[in-house]
């Protein structure tokens, strides 16, 4: 029997707003998967996302779902989860609302290690808007704001995570649509800051101006790029060269946001440190 | 048993007021001369189970704030001019999502990063129109280390009541001032919570405004699933462009507030009864204005002092009254010119309105205010 994902859906809010071709819908998929397979009280679960196409993926979600301003989802996630901690708090956006505009706060949640599973579908663009570049959006590449060439450097937003801390960060792409549910359900269960990163598709505004012919040609690139990181180790710097780690990239048992300020709290109520 | 008194500047009586108040988070970003309201709440939260979180900046403070205030938190943050700049766009995601929240902005003056430690009444539009789109806007201004004590709880009580974000603004002189302060019985102030949601999680609007301008807002967590967006929307709320919804959620989010001013209006008045020059003066100024009165009254000119201590919504009948009953006003206030405008406006012209400025960090000292009411009679 098919995978009932409409139990997980909001009456009435298909269909949703993504484009044909778009990945979004996989990872949404991939999120209801992940919920079910960790059990999750979806009134205990906060979806919180920023702006952007990939931001409107709360609103389908049947739980406490909360889209916030433009790249502040890592910062209102952390009041909800501070708040309350027994909340399941899941952030979801785009490559743009969270390493742009929404950059400090993703590194300071990774930082606090807050225990919270960012999902940030990197898509190299700004789709919402009308496809302007991204600090994702690859160097050379065609934009409508950088209609010569992207001038800009890249974030690797796995790395950035890494660098700031996030204590659990995977990587997929949306061709990989099996492997997206494991890895954000191994997220959701991490005590900490998981981080998956799952590389995306915008036909519309990056593909069209970029030469992909068809979606298809996206997702193949998508298939093509992605190397398991178990396979990279036995592999060469020049096999690498273009290529993508997939998989869990890092993982690591620090102390936890919450649980940290609960000790605070025991103290500052007498008890023996 | 003798009430717990205590000498303490304006700043540390706002927290000791928040935890009053039933406050039990706090997010904020340190800046001056704000940083006191926070140093004092990292020490009394975790005392009463509370959170204190210091945020990676001004916007991630009100975030998270917001976040908070969403699973059921009594949130604050403070800041001052520049930071409440940087935090507007959330304050208009708190009017919409109508998220009860408090800021306080201890005001300092100029533009930009201006004078740190010197004081200023230069916020008192931006806590009006600071945001982008239409809303309504609640600000208190008290004047004295006890009255920023129980203002504060009045503002947690107004942003659980309107169901809205609610500023305090006090100047860097009130804030940094030491004065008195008697600490309130439990139950001596009133304390309000916010309202139960009464019906089942299955039947329940967010925005549902069918019984009351003010719908009872769930706790994320509490059982209640339910969509928050800053987007226009419908009172599942979701998302709606639909031009009647839109138009009647914007109405009403303003009109829960006009319709109500009465109730969030409250004023002082100091020898107006039979004033014919009325000092219009709010924050620190005010204590300079009542100090001139006494002086001018000395000297046999009939002044009198109005204080406005809900400077939002615009205290507008008694301002038309006095305005009718006065041959001058006389605003004073440590800017260039602000709620004067107020004043002017709703005077329409029955008297004459002056204005005392200044924001040289200075104070506007009784002498400056007597003069002008000697200029203007």
């Amino acid at each position: 029997m098919a995978y009932d994902y409409e139990k997980s859906i909001r009456p009435g809010k298909l269909p949703h707003i993504w484009c044909p071709g778009c990945g979004h819908g996989i990872v949404m998929k991939g999120l209801i998967r992940a919920m079910d397979a960790c059990n999750l009280d979806r009134a205990k679960t906060s979806i919180v996302s920023g702006i952007g196409c990939a931001s409107r993926l709360p609103g389908y979600m049947d739980a406490c779902t909360l889209h916030t301003a433009h790249g502040r989802a890592a910062a209102f996630a952390t009041g909800v989860k501070l708040a309350n901690p027994e909340m399941t708090v899941i952030v979801c956006g785009g490559d743009g609302d969270g390493t742009a505009i929404g950059g400090n706060h993703f590194i300071h949640a990774c930082r606090r290690n807050i225990d919270m599973t960012y999902v940030i579908m990197n898509n190299y663009i700004y789709g919402m808007t009308g496809g302007q570049f991204s600090p994702c959006t690859p160097t050379g590449h065609k934009a409508s704001t950088t209609p010569y060439g992207n001038p800009d450097p890249i974030f690797d937003i796995s790395k950035l995570a890494i660098g700031a801390g996030a204590t659990f960060v995977a990587r997929t792409t949306a061709f990989h649509a099996t492997q997206i549910d494991k890895l954000i359900a191994e997220g959701i269960k991490h005590k900490g800051m998981a981080v998956i990163e799952v590389l995306d598709d915008c036909p519309t505004t990056y593909g069209r101006r970029n030469k992909f012919r068809s979606v298809v040609d996206m997702m193949k690139r998508l298939k093509d790029i992605a190397v398991p990181v178990q396979a990279a180790a036995k592999m060469t710097a020049e096999q690498l060269e273009g290529k993508v780690l997939t998989g869990v990239l890092y993982k690591e048992d620090k102390p936890e946001y919450c649980e940290m300020y609960q000790k605070v709290i025991e103290r500052a109520q007498g008890a023996k440190s | 048993m003798a009430k717990k008194v205590a000498l303490m500047q304006g700043n540390e009586a706002c927290a000791h007021g928040a935890v009053y108040a039933g406050c039990n988070f706090f997010g904020g970003y340190p800046i001056t001369p704000s940083t006191e309201v926070a140093e004092v709440l990292a020490n009394e939260l975790p005392k009463v189970g509370g959170k204190f979180i210091q945020m990676e900046d001004e916007i991630g403070a009100m975030a998270a704030v917001i976040g908070a205030a969403l699973t059921g938190a009594k949130a604050l943050t403070a800041t001052s001019g520049p930071g409440v700049s940087l935090k507007q766009e959330l304050i208009g995601y708190a009017c919409i999502a109508e998220t009860p929240c408090v800021i306080v902005n201890v005001m300092r003056g100029g533009p930009s990063t201006g004078m740190p430690t010197g004081p200023g009444q230069s916020d008192v539009m931006q806590a009006r129109w600071g945001t982008h789109g239409d809303h309504a806007a609640i600000a208190l201004v008290p004047a004295s280390c006890q009255e920023i004590f129980s203002e504060t709880v009045r503002a947690f009580n107004l942003a659980e009541k309107f169901r809205m974000p609610v500023q305090v603004l006090f100047d860097e002189i009130v804030g940094h001032m030491r004065e008195r302060v008697e600490f309130p019985e439990p139950g001596e102030l009133e304390v309000i919570d916010r309202a139960p949601v009464t019906v089942s999680p299955a039947e329940y609007k967010p925005y549902d405004a069918s019984k009351g301008d003010v719908p009872p807002l769930a706790a994320f967590g509490s059982g209640y699933k339910f969509h928050v967006t800053g987007l226009n929307k419908a009172a599942d709320g979701f998302p709606t462009t639909k031009a009647e919804l839109v138009d009647a959620e914007e109405r009403r989010q303003i009109s829960k507030v006009m319709d109500r001013a009465d109730e969030i209006e409250k004023n002082e008045e100091y020898q107006t009864q039979d004033a014919e020059v009325v000092i219009w003066a709010y924050g620190s100024t005010a204590r300079s204005a009542r100090y001139a009165v006494n002086e001018l009254r000395k000297a046999g000119v009939k002044a009198g002092l109005f204080r406005p201590l809900t400077l939002w919504p615009f205290p507008e009948k008694r301002t038309a009254a006095l305005a009718q009953q006065a041959k001058a006003i006389v605003v004073a206030e440590m800017n260039l010119g602000q709620m004067i405008y107020e004043v002017e406006r709703v005077a329409k012209g029955a008297c004459n309105v002056a204005g005392v400025f200044r924001v040289d960090g200075e104070p506007i000292n009784p002498g400056q205010i007597m003069d002008k009411v000697k200029e203007v009679l």
